[in-house]
C-alpha cells in the first residue's frame, strides 16, 4: 500500500455535519464481543472432527430502542447469530452481554432461573406465518400460551386482558380471537405471530425474515406495524434479512453478514449512502431497479458463495471480490471501527473509498 | 408477427368448495424474442396462466368455450387447449415450449444425472443420437456459465449449489431450442448476488435464440430490469397491460400504484411505505365486479362492486398499446 492516503478519508469520517446517529440511546442492550458459534458436523469416517464456522469474530453492540437490521445471504450466519442472542443455540467462544436497565446478563453463564427470566425478556418472531401457528388452537389461547407456559399471568382473567390488549395494538379484534389460524391470510397470521412474541413484554425480539413470506402489498403493512410497536413499546429490534431495500426503510442501524464474519454494520444511512465493504457495495448493486432505463454500472460479484463447511483462508470474500490483492488470500482483516459507529472488515477499505 | 396468442383464458378450479375461478377472461400476444413479465401476488393466477401454455394445470381445471390458446409454429397454428393425449402435449411440452421452475431443485429427478436428463430430453424431442446429445448438452452448461460443464455433466442435481442448478435449469430448457420460454419466479429462491447473475444471463440468451419469453415474478424490480412488458394480474384478472416503462412509470390501475407504494425503493429512503389496505381475499370470496373494489382507494359504491371493467387503452397513451382494466379510467370527473 502506497502512503498517499491522508488520515482525514472521506467525506463524512469525522465530519460533525453528519448527525445519522440513531434517535435511540447508545446504551447497548446487547452487546457482543468477539462471538465465535461452530456446529459440527458429519460424523463419518472422513468428516469426524469437521466445524463449520457459522459466525467468528463478531462483535456487535445493539442499542438500546434501536431497530437493528442484520442482512445477508444463504450461509452468512445471520440466523445463527439471532439465535444465539435469545440464547437457542451453544456459543463456542465469546461473550454476549444482555443489560436492559433493570437486569444484566452475560448469556454464556446464565443459571437456571436466569435463564427462565430471560426467555420472558427475549422474544422471537418467525418467518412463516403459516407453519409458526398451531391450526388446533384457537387464536386466542396461540397469543395466551406464553404467559401460561411462562406463568406470567395468575388468572384466567388477567391472561385474557393481557391478550386482548397486546392484541388490539396489532390490529386484531374479538372476534379474531375466538377463530383458528386458517381462516386468516398470511398478513394477518403474522400479525398474530408479532401478537405472541410480544404478549409477555419481552424488551428484546428477533424477527427472522418476519415479512420475507408475505405479498408486496401486505409486507408494508407487517413493517410499519413492527415499527409502530417498537417505537410504542420501546422495544429492541433484531430484523434479519436478505433484503437490503427493507432493512434500508425500517431500520435506524444496520450490519452485514457474509460466511459467518460481520463484514460492515453503520447507521442506516451512513451505510447506503457510503458502503465502505466491496461486499456491501455489491449486495447494494445487485438489487434490481425499478427504473427499466437503469442498468446498474456497478461491479456485479462472479462466481458462487462459498461453503460455510469450507470457507477460503484469509478474507472469506476474497474469492469473489474485484478488488482483492495478496494479503486478502492470507490474512483475514480485522474489524476496524471509525469514531462515526461505522465498522469494516477489508485491508483496502480506505483506497477503494476513492473507487466509485 | 405473433408466436402465442392467448384469447379470453378463463380457469376454474372443480374443489370440494365449489368452483374456484383461477384465470378470467385473460388475453396477451408475444412476439419472437419478446419478454412479457406478468406480475402479481399470491392467488393472482399468473402461475396458472403460465401452465395453461402447456396445458399443465391438474385435471380438475377447466378452461372455459372461450378461451384459446394459439402457438403458431412453422408447420402452422396449433391449438393449444385442444390437444388431448401425452402424445399431442409432447408438441408443447418440452418441444415448443420449454419451462424453467422457482425451485430447480424440485424440477430435477434427484437419482438422475443432470446429463442424463439433459440427453434423455433432447433424444426425444430432437431426435438426436446419445453423442450428439451429449455434445450439446455440455455446450449448453458451458453456454449458462457452468464451470468444468463436463466434470458436471455427470453429477447429481443436490450436489450443486443454487445457483448452479437454476443454470442447470436454463440449459436444459434451452436445449431443445423452444420457441418459448415460460419462467415461473426463475430468481426468487437465489440470493440476490447471484440473481443479478441469472438475470444478465437470461437476457443474454434472449438476445441470442431469439425466442419468446414469459416471465413470471412477484418482483416489479425484476420484471422492470427483463421485460419488454408488463401484464399486471390480481385474483385471476388482469388489471393492467402494457411497455414496461410506462407502466411502471406511469401505472394507471389503482392496484398497480398501489403495489409500487408499496415497495421499499432506495432512492428514496424517507418515502413512508404505504401499503395496499386491507388482505387479499380467499378465492373463494372472490369479490363482484371490479375484483380489487373491496381494496381500492377510489371505488365507488354501486359502480365497482357491480360493473367487471373492461381492459380499455388509456387515452393518452394509445400508440403504445398500454391499457387497464379501471371504471375510473379515461373519467375526468370520476374524483369529481
Amino acid at each position: 500500500m502506497n502512503d498517499s492516503h491522508p488520515d482525514a478519508l472521506s467525506p463524512g469520517i469525522g465530519d460533525a455535519s453528519f448527525s445519522f446517529e440513531a434517535a435511540s440511546s447508545t446504551v447497548p442492550l446487547i452487546s457482543v464481543r468477539d462471538l465465535a458459534i461452530h456446529y459440527p458436523v458429519g460424523g463419518g469416517l472422513f468428516t469426524k472432527g469437521m466445524v463449520v464456522r457459522a459466525a467468528e469474530g463478531i462483535d456487535l453492540d445493539i442499542p438500546r430502542g434501536a431497530f437493528y437490521g442484520l442482512v445477508g445471504e444463504s450461509g452468512s450466519g445471520k440466523t445463527t447469530l439471532g439465535r444465539a442472542l435469545l440464547k437457542a443455540t451453544p456459543i463456542t467462544r465469546g461473550s454476549i452481554h444482555f443489560d436492559d436497565g433493570e437486569v444484566s446478563y452475560e448469556l454464556a453463564e446464565l443459571g437456571k432461573a436466569e435463564l427462565k427470566d430471560y426467555r420472558k425478556r427475549a422474544q422471537l418472531i418467525f418467518q412463516d406465518p403459516y407453519a409458526a401457528l398451531s391450526p388446533r388452537m384457537t387464536v386466542r389461547d396461540i397469543i395466551a400460551e406464553p404467559l401460561e407456559v411462562m406463568k406470567i399471568t395468575k388468572t384466567r382473567a388477567e391472561t385474557d386482558e393481557r391478550v386482548r390488549e397486546i392484541a388490539a395494538k396489532c390490529r386484531l379484534n374479538l372476534e379474531h380471537l375466538r377463530r383458528f389460524p386458517h381462516a386468516f391470510s398470511g398478513g394477518q397470521r403474522q400479525r398474530i405471530s408479532i401478537a405472541r412474541a410480544l404478549v409477555a413484554n419481552p424488551r428484546f425480539v428477533v424477527a427472522d425474515e418476519a415479512v420475507a413470506a408475505l405479498d408486496v402489498s401486505i409486507q408494508a403493512d407487517v413493517l410499519n406495524l413492527l415499527k409502530t410497536l417498537q417505537e410504542d413499546l420501546g422495544l429492541t429490534l433484531l430484523f434479519i434479512s436478505h433484503d437490503l431495500s427493507v432493512v434500508a426503510h425500517t431500520c435506524d442501524h444496520v450490519a452485514v453478514m457474509y460466511l459467518g464474519r460481520l463484514v460492515e454494520s453503520a447507521p442506516t444511512r451512513r451505510l447506503f449512502a457510503g458502503p465502505r465493504h466491496p461486499y456491501t457495495k455489491a449486495l447494494l448493486s445487485a438489487i434490481p431497479s425499478l427504473d427499466p432505463d437503469h442498468h446498474s454500472k456497478a461491479q456485479k460479484l462472479t462466481g458462487e458463495i462459498p461453503s460455510p463447511a469450507n470457507p477460503p483462508p484469509g478474507c472469506k470474500f476474497h474469492t469473489r471480490c474485484p478488488y482483492a490483492v495478496e494479503i486478502c488470500k492470507t490474512e483475514e482483516p480485522p474489524l476496524e471501527q471509525t469514531p462515526d459507529h461505522h465498522m469494516v472488515k477489508c485491508h483496502r477499505w480506505k483506497e477503494l473509498l476513492y473507487v466509485s | 408477427m405473433t408466436l402465442l396468442s392467448v384469447e379470453n383464458l378463463t380457469l376454474e378450479f372443480d374443489t370440494d368448495e365449489g368452483r374456484i375461478t383461477a384465470v378470467d377472461d385473460v388475453s396477451f400476444e408475444i412476439a419472437p424474442g419478446e419478454v412479457m413479465g406478468i406480475v402479481g401476488e399470491s392467488g393472482s393466477g399468473k402461475s396458472v396462466t403460465a401452465k395453461s401454455l402447456m396445458k399443465l394445470n391438474p385435471g380438475n381445471s377447466v378452461y372455459s368455450q372461450r378461451s384459446r390458446i394459439t402457438l403458431m409454429l412453422e408447420d402452422g397454428p396449433v391449438d393449444v387447449l385442444s390437444l388431448k393425449s401425452a402424445r399431442e402435449l409432447q408438441v408443447v411440452r418440452g418441444g415448443a415450449i420449454s419451462m424453467i421452475f422457482q425451485e430447480p431443485m424440485a424440477s430435477f429427478a434427484p437419482a438422475i444425472t443432470i446429463g442424463d436428463q439433459m440427453v434423455e430430453q433432447l433424444q426425444l424431442h430432437r431426435k438426436m443420437t446419445k453423442k450428439a446429445a451429449r455434445d450439446l448438452s455440455v455446450e449448453m452448461l458451458e453456454r449458462v456459465g457452468i464451470s468444468e460443464a463436463g466434470k458436471r455433466f455427470d453429477q447429481y442435481a443436490f450436489e450443486l449449489s443454487g445457483g448452479m442448478r437454476q443454470r442447470a435449469m436454463i440449459a436444459m430448457a434451452l436445449s431443445t431450442s423452444p420457441k418459448l420460454l415460460i419462467a415461473d419466479e426463475p430468481t426468487t429462491a437465489l440470493d440476490v448476488t447471484i440473481q443479478a447473475q441469472v438475470i444478465d444471463l437470461m437476457k443474454d440468451l434472449v438476445a441470442e435464440y431469439g425466442m419468446g419469453i414469459v416471465f413470471i415474478t412477484h418482483d416489479l424490480g425484476v420484471i422492470a430490469q427483463t421485460a419488454d412488458h408488463v401484464a399486471v394480474m390480481y385474483l385471476g384478472r388482469m388489471v393492467e397491460h402494457g411497455p414496461v416503462r410506462d407502466v411502471i412509470n406511469h401505472p394507471a390501475h389503482p392496484y398497480t400504484r398501489g403495489l409500487l407504494a408499496a415497495l421499499p425503493d432506495l432512492e428514496h429512503l424517507d418515502a413512508p411505505l404505504t401499503p395496499v389496505p386491507g388482505d387479499i381475499p380467499s378465492p373463494l370470496e372472490r369479490p363482484s365486479g371490479c375484483v380489487f373494489h373491496t381494496r381500492c382507494p377510489i371505488a365507488k359504491r354501486g359502480r365497482c362492486d357491480v360493473e367487471v371493467p373492461a381492459m380499455t387503452a388509456l387515452e393518452a397513451t394509445i400508440a403504445s398499446n398500454h391499457s387497464a382494466a379501471c371504471l375510473a379510467l379515461n373519467d375526468p370527473h370520476w374524483m369529481g
